[in-house]
C-alpha cells in the first residue's frame, strides 16, 4: 500500500484550520495511488493534540490541511508525515489533485481571478 | 434584508482603486469583504500579517485568508450582513509562516447611500506584544508545579505540552535539585495515562538482587525468603507510567532487562519461565553523563539510545537569570503560609546575596535556603542574619560560591554565571546594583547593542531586561 492520507475537512472544503478542525477525511491508498478505502470522522471536538495523536495512531503518511501552527507542523513532521498545509479549495478537488501527483504547499482552488 | 450571493458585481467596485489607496494608509490589517464572504481587498498591513500577497486573494472566502478563530466556527461576517452589527472580539490567525498571532477582530457592515449593507470591512489587530506583556506581569509561566520564565523553561514548557500527548520513552538529565522528578510527574500527569499509577523508582537505592525483584517481581521460591509471588514495579504501573530515577545507576544485568521490556513491553519475573506484559511508559532520569558512561563501559549505548526518544535537558538554576527570585519569591510564600508567618518578602541587603548564590544544588537548595530562613525569621522580611551562614561567608571571603563547583561541574562560560562571577571578583566592596548595572552594558557591548542578545545572555526576559534598562537609565 502506498500510504495513508488525512484531509482535515470543513464542510466540503479543507478546514482553514488544523487545530480547529473537528472533521476529517481519511483515504487508503494502494501502490497505484488509487483509494481502496475511504472513511470521514466526525471528532468530538477540535483538538490539535487529538488531531496529533489520530494522525499517529491511524498511520497516516500525508497530511493535507489549511494554516497549522509550526509546532505541530514540526512534531508531525519530525514523525515522518508528509504535510501539505495551506491548502484551499474543496476537499474532494484537492484529493484528486493530490492523486495526480501536483497538489502542493499553498495550493488556492479558490482564487478568482481579479476583475480590476 | 435579503442579501444576494454570489453577485457578479459589487457596489464599490469603480471605487476599488481609491480605496485601496485609503485603506492602505491604515497601521491595521484591513480587509473588504463581498456579501458571499469572499476577500474584495486587503491593505498592505493584512498582507504581513497573514502573509498572503493580495494578488492571491480576490474571490477567496474570507476564512481561508485570515484564518481567525472566529471566522472558521462562527462565519460572524454573515450575521453582521443580516442583523447590521458590529462584533469586535479577541481570536486568533495563523499566518502563512505558521505562526499564531493574537489579534483584535473588529467586523462591521459597509453601507451604500440607502443605508443598505453591500459587503463588510474586517479590520485585524495584532496584539502579541501586549499580550507577551500581560503574560510578564501577571506572572510566572509554569506547567503543573514547575515554575519559571526564563527563556530556557519557556522552551521547556512548549515542549512539554507535545510531549504529553505521545507515548514514547522519555529521557530527563539535568544537574541534582533541577526538578527531574517534578517534570516526570507533570509529563504523566498530562498525558494520556494520567488516571493509570505513577510508579516511581529509585535505581540506586537498593543492591541489584533486590532492585530486580523490585522492578520485575518474582516467583514464590524463586530465592530464599520468596514465600509469596511479588508483582514488581513494572506490572504495577500497567496503563501508567514508570519513572525510573538515577537510571545511571542502574546495574548492567538490569539494563539488559530493560531493554528487553522497551523493545517487547514483556519481561520475566525472577524465577519465573513466563513473559509478563505491561503496557507501561517509561521515563528516565539521571544526572550523570550518559554519554561519558557509554564510553566508560558502565552504561549500554542501545539502551541509552532507546531511551532518549525524547530527551529533555534541565538548565541548572545559576543559568535561569532571574527565575532565582521568581522561585525566592514563591518559595516564601508557600513556607510563610505553611508555618503560619506574616512574612511579607526579602530585605535588601539579602537580596543580593541569594541573588549571587549560584546553587550548586539548585532549586532543592534554593528551597531549603528559603525553608530555612523563614523558620528562623520573627520579623515580617528575611534579613541577611536569617540565611544560611555559609552564604555571607561566601560573600565576605569575596569568593564565588560557585568555585567549589568547579571540580563536579563544567560551567559553559558564555552562562549568566560568567557575568557574576567575573564582576563579582572584580568587585572588592558589594554592590549588587552596580554589578547588575555593569552586567547589562557589558552585555548590551557583546551583542553589539542588540537588546533581545543582551537579554538572552543575561538568561533574562525582554520584559525583565527593559525594566531594568529603565531602572539604570540605559535605555
Amino acid at each position: 500500500m502506498m500510504g495513508k492520507i488525512l484531509i482535515t475537512i470543513y464542510e466540503e472544503d479543507v478546514a482553514p484550520r488544523f487545530d480547529l478542525s473537528s472533521e476529517v477525511f481519511i483515504a487508503s491508498l494502494n501502490d497505484k495511488r488509487e483509494i481502496i478505502e475511504r472513511k470521514t470522522i466526525v471528532l468530538t471536538s477540535a483538538s490539535p493534540e487529538e488531531l496529533c495523536h489520530m494522525i499517529l495512531s491511524q498511520g497516516i503518511t500525508h497530511l493535507i490541511c489549511g494554516g497549522i501552527e509550526d509546532e505541530f507542523y514540526q512534531y508531525l513532521n519530525w514523525k515522518k508525515v508528509e504535510i501539505i498545509d495551506s491548502v484551499i479549495g474543496h476537499y474532494q478537488e484537492v484529493l484528486d489533485l493530490f492523486l495526480k501527483g501536483s497538489l502542493e504547499q499553498g495550493t488556492n482552488l479558490m482564487f478568482q481571478k481579479s476583475q480590476g | 434584508m435579503e442579501i444576494e450571493e454570489n453577485k457578479t458585481y459589487w457596489p464599490i467596485d469603480h471605487l476599488r482603486m481609491d480605496i485601496r489607496e485609503l485603506i492602505d494608509g491604515i497601521p491595521v490589517g484591513v480587509a473588504l469583504i463581498s456579501p458571499d464572504l469572499r476577500i474584495h481587498a486587503i491593505n498592505r498591513a493584512m498582507e504581513s500579517l497573514t502573509g498572503f500577497n493580495r494578488k492571491e486573494v480576490y474571490g477567496v472566502p474570507c476564512r481561508y485568508i485570515m484564518k481567525n478563530n472566529l471566522c472558521t466556527r462562527e462565519r460572524p461576517a454573515r450575521n453582521i450582513l443580516a442583523k447590521e452589527d458590529q462584533i469586535r472580539a479577541e481570536g486568533d490567525i495563523i499566518n502563512l509562516v505558521r505562526q499564531k498571532v493574537p489579534v483584535i477582530i473588529n467586523l462591521s457592515p459597509l453601507k451604500d447611500h440607502d443605508g443598505k449593507p453591500i459587503g463588510v470591512i474586517e479590520t485585524v489587530e495584532d496584539i502579541s506584544l501586549v499580550r507577551e506583556f500581560d503574560q510578564k506581569i501577571q506572572g510566572p509561566s509554569s506547567y503543573h508545579n514547575i515554575i519559571g520564565h526564563s527563556p530556557q523553561m519557556e522552551e521547556i514548557f512548549k515542549t512539554l505540552q507535545l510531549i504529553s500527548q505521545t507515548d514514547s520513552s522519555v529521557l530527563i538529565t539535568g544537574e541534582t535539585g533541577t526538578g527531574k522528578d517534578l517534570l516526570a510527574e507533570a509529563i504523566h500527569l498530562s498525558s494520556m495515562r494520567a488516571k493509570g499509577p505513577f510508579i516511581k523508582i529509585n535505581c540506586g537505592a537498593l543492591p541489584e538482587n533486590l532492585l530486580e525483584s523490585e522492578l520485575f517481581g518474582h516467583k514464590r521460591g524463586a530465592f530464599t525468603g520468596a514465600v509469596e509471588d511479588k508483582q514488581g514495579r513494572f506490572r504495577m504501573a500497567n496503563n501508567g507510567t514508570i519513572y525510573l530515577t538515577e537510571i545511571g545507576d542502574l546495574p548492567l544485568s538490569l539494563q539488559v532487562k530493560l531493554l528487553t521490556f522497551l523493545d517487547d513491553k514483556e519481561f520475566y519475573p525472577l524465577g519465573s519461565n513466563k513473559p509478563v506484559k505491561s503496557d507501561a511508559r517509561v521515563i528516565a532520569a539521571t544526572h550523570r553523563d550518559l554519554n561519558e558512561m557509554v564510553r566508560q563501559g558502565t552504561f549500554r549505548e542501545d539502551l541509552k539510545f532507546r531511551l532518549k526518544v525524547i530527551r529533555i535537558e534541565l538548565p541548572p538554576l545559576r543559568e535561569r537569570g532571574d527565575d532565582v527570585r521568581l522561585l525566592m519569591n514563591n518559595f516564601l510564600q508557600h513556607f510563610s503560609k505553611k508555618f503560619n508567618k506574616r512574612i511579607t518578602g526579602f530585605s535588601l541587603n539579602s537580596i543580593p546575596i541569594m541573588l549571587n548564590y549560584t546553587y550548586p544544588g539548585n532549586v532543592r537548595e534554593l528551597r531549603n535556603i528559603v525553608e530555612f530562613a523563614v523558620n528562623l525569621c520573627q520579623d515580617e522580611v528575611i534579613r541577611r542574619e536569617h540565611l544560611p551562614s555559609y552564604l555571607h561567608e561566601s560573600i565576605t571571603m569575596g569568593v564565588p560560591v560557585s568555585d567549589n563547583l568547579a571540580a563536579t561541574s563544567s560551567v559553559n562560560t558564555s552562562t549568566p554565571l560568567m557575568y557574576r562571577e567575573s564582576l563579582y571578583k572584580a568587585t572588592s566592596h558589594f554592590d549588587w546594583e552596580k554589578i547588575e548595572r555593569q552586567m547589562i552594558t557589558e552585555a548590551l557591548a557583546q551583542s553589539r547593542g542588540n537588546r533581545t542578545g543582551s537579554a538572552k545572555l543575561l538568561g533574562w526576559g525582554r520584559a525583565t531586561f527593559y525594566r531594568k534598562l529603565k531602572k539604570y537609565k540605559l535605555g
